[in-house]
């Protein structure tokens, strides 16, 4: 199974790689806030205005 | 809240959701054909319309075009939402869309010609895998090129599941398409033998993995709160689900190789890690039905919800059967059988397409400027249609599978076999037309679909709309 020598190194530099990007989040605060950004896509109201209008600005987001 | 002057890149979702929804009836259509085959073995007409020709350009409808089509659109649109910024990327954003287009046009006429790798949902020629190549690293770029210029600092949960998958279906693609070409349309693979087998496997199961798992998860993350109006049950596992999930999922695919030439150990570590991989995709799981924990209400009159939560208990029961198939015990009465394709349709139906179904039906009114879809209670028709299709299909192939396995081993005491072949093909007559009835149902229900969204689109506006721009942090 000559094939292990390059699919086991190639596992070992992807765990690599994904720890170092673990690593990153981490520094750079991304799960510094474990609740809020659950919120937060719920803060973006997506519903088309009447139809054909482009919102104003500081519109109130409407009730959906 | 405040609107900025630049607006949402809608168009290339609005073009891959539409197309979704084509290149699932087109997908599914060729899969009742062949499911129908099987059953009246004479609707096998010529070479190019054939059983073994028609197969790999069913999979590869279901799983590339229309399951690919639906990543494209979801991730589009959950990762501009998400990083409140237009999509980046100018040219090569409609380069996705036709490119991918074109690939999965190629792959309709190339297989029916023949022309293929026979390597599993790898069928396609070096040609087209340059092709693939090509609008793959481009959706690489556009996509991290937006999560680059993001307005918030956080990036989604639902963006590192897309992302995830876009980086690990380049590595597949990249490692197992290796190939040696004799002509333009025709290739050998630079692996031989059992070597080629398991980059075969690390490839078709981790595609399931990735492609059909991460990147739908990343679909569930977004729309079954988005949908629910309420956020994920806890923001905090969905996090430790994704980590768990990536550092883990690699080494599952020696599991499709029991009892054959790969060396037992290489079977037993694809086993060991497929059960480990029960953990995160239960949490998973429960992490998204648990999101209506307190407003199950919702899902007696919303069937967008119902297809969302149907679909994660379809990935539940599909993420507890898959591992369990992979203990080797089990693996000897259900490999080669029809409980394969029994499993594979529980998640490529129950899950795959529902998840996707479900987001679809959520994009369309807010891509063409409509309140809701035409019709409310054409959602809720599909979606009975379709489980009763997804049920039918897998429990008559859960029946057909284990009757099968266990007629193949069946021996006599002088130690003979006790039946031949032919009697357990004869057995599984009524399953199969069975499991053509499902898939007619499930068919059914993507034409009621297709219907409410060319009413949904008709007379619809086509605006951009302006970027939102993110609301307050609270400290």
């Amino acid at each position: 199974m000559e094939i292990m020598y390059l699919l086991v190194p190639v596992s070992v530099l992807l765990v690599f790689g994904i720890a170092a990007a673990f690593w990153w989040s981490v520094k750079s605060g991304q799960f510094d806030d474990l609740e809020g950004p659950g919120f937060r896509i719920l803060m973006d109201d997506d519903r088309p205005k009447a139809a054909g209008q482009i919102p104003e600005v500081g519109e109130k987001p409407r009730k959906v | 809240m405040s609107e900025t002057q630049t607006t949402y890149n809608y168009k290339v979702v609005r073009q891959f959701t539409v197309m979704t929804v084509i290149w699932g009836i087109v997908g599914m259509l060729v899969g009742v054909i062949i499911a129908a085959q099987l059953v009246w073995p004479e609707l096998n007409f010529g070479p190019w319309l054939h059983f073994g020709r028609l197969r790999p350009l069913h999979t590869n409808a279901v799983i590339f075009a229309f399951g690919g089509c639906a990543l494209f659109a979801t991730s589009y649109w959950c990762v501009q939402r998400t990083c409140h910024t237009r999509l980046w990327g100018g040219p090569l954003i409609p380069l996705t869309f036709w490119g991918w287009q074109i690939i999965i046009v190629l792959a309709a006429v190339t297989l029916p010609l023949g022309l293929t790798t026979g390597k599993e949902y790898a069928e396609l020629e070096w040609p087209i895998d340059i092709l693939v190549t090509v609008v793959w690293v481009s959706y690489a770029i556009v996509f991290f090129g937006t999560i680059a210029k993001r307005t918030v600092s956080h990036i989604y949960v639902a963006n590192w599941f897309f992302g995830a998958m876009i980086i690990a279906v380049a590595l597949l693609h990249l490692g197992n398409s290796c190939e040696i070409p004799v002509s333009f349309v025709k290739s050998y693979s630079c692996y031989a033998g059992a070597q080629d087998a398991m980059v075969q496997w690390w490839y078709g199961h981790n595609a399931v993995g990735f492609f059909l798992t991460a990147g739908f998860l990343g679909m569930m993350y977004y729309f079954v709160p988005k949908q629910a109006g309420r956020p994920v049950y806890s923001y905090r596992l969905s996090v430790v689900h994704f980590w768990a999930l990536i550092f883990t999922y690699m080494w599952a695919g020696p599991h499709h190789l029991h009892y054959t030439a790969l060396p037992d150990w290489t079977q037993s570590v694809g086993m060991i890690f497929s059960l480990i991989l029960l953990a995160p995709s239960w949490g998973g799981m429960i992490n998204g039905i648990m999101t209506l924990s307190g407003a199950w209400n919702k899902l007696r009159d919303d069937p967008i919800l119902k297809f969302l939560i149907t679909s994660l208990s379809f990935y539940g029961m599909s993420t507890f059967e898959g591992p369990m198939m992979s203990v080797k015990t089990v693996n000897a009465l259900s490999h080669y059988t029809d409980w394969t394709v029994g499993h594979v349709h529980s998640g490529a139906l129950g899950w795959v397409a529902m998840v996707s179904i479900g987001s679809v039906y959520y994009l369309l009114p807010r891509l063409f400027g409509k309140q809701e879809m035409y019709s409310t209670k054409l959602i809720t028709v599909h979606f009975w249609v379709a489980t009763i299709g997804v049920v039918l299909y897998i429990a008559s192939m859960w029946v057909a599978g284990v009757m099968q396995g266990l007629m193949w081993r069946a021996v006599n005491a002088d130690g003979t076999l006790a039946y031949s072949f032919v009697e357990a093909v004869k057995g599984s007559y009524p399953f199969w037309a069975i499991r053509v009835l499902g898939g007619v149902l499930f068919l059914g229900g993507m034409l009621i679909m297709a219907y409410n969204m060319f009413k949904t689109i008709a007379g619809g506006n086509t605006q951009d709309v302006p970027v939102v721009a993110a609301a307050a942090h609270h400290a």
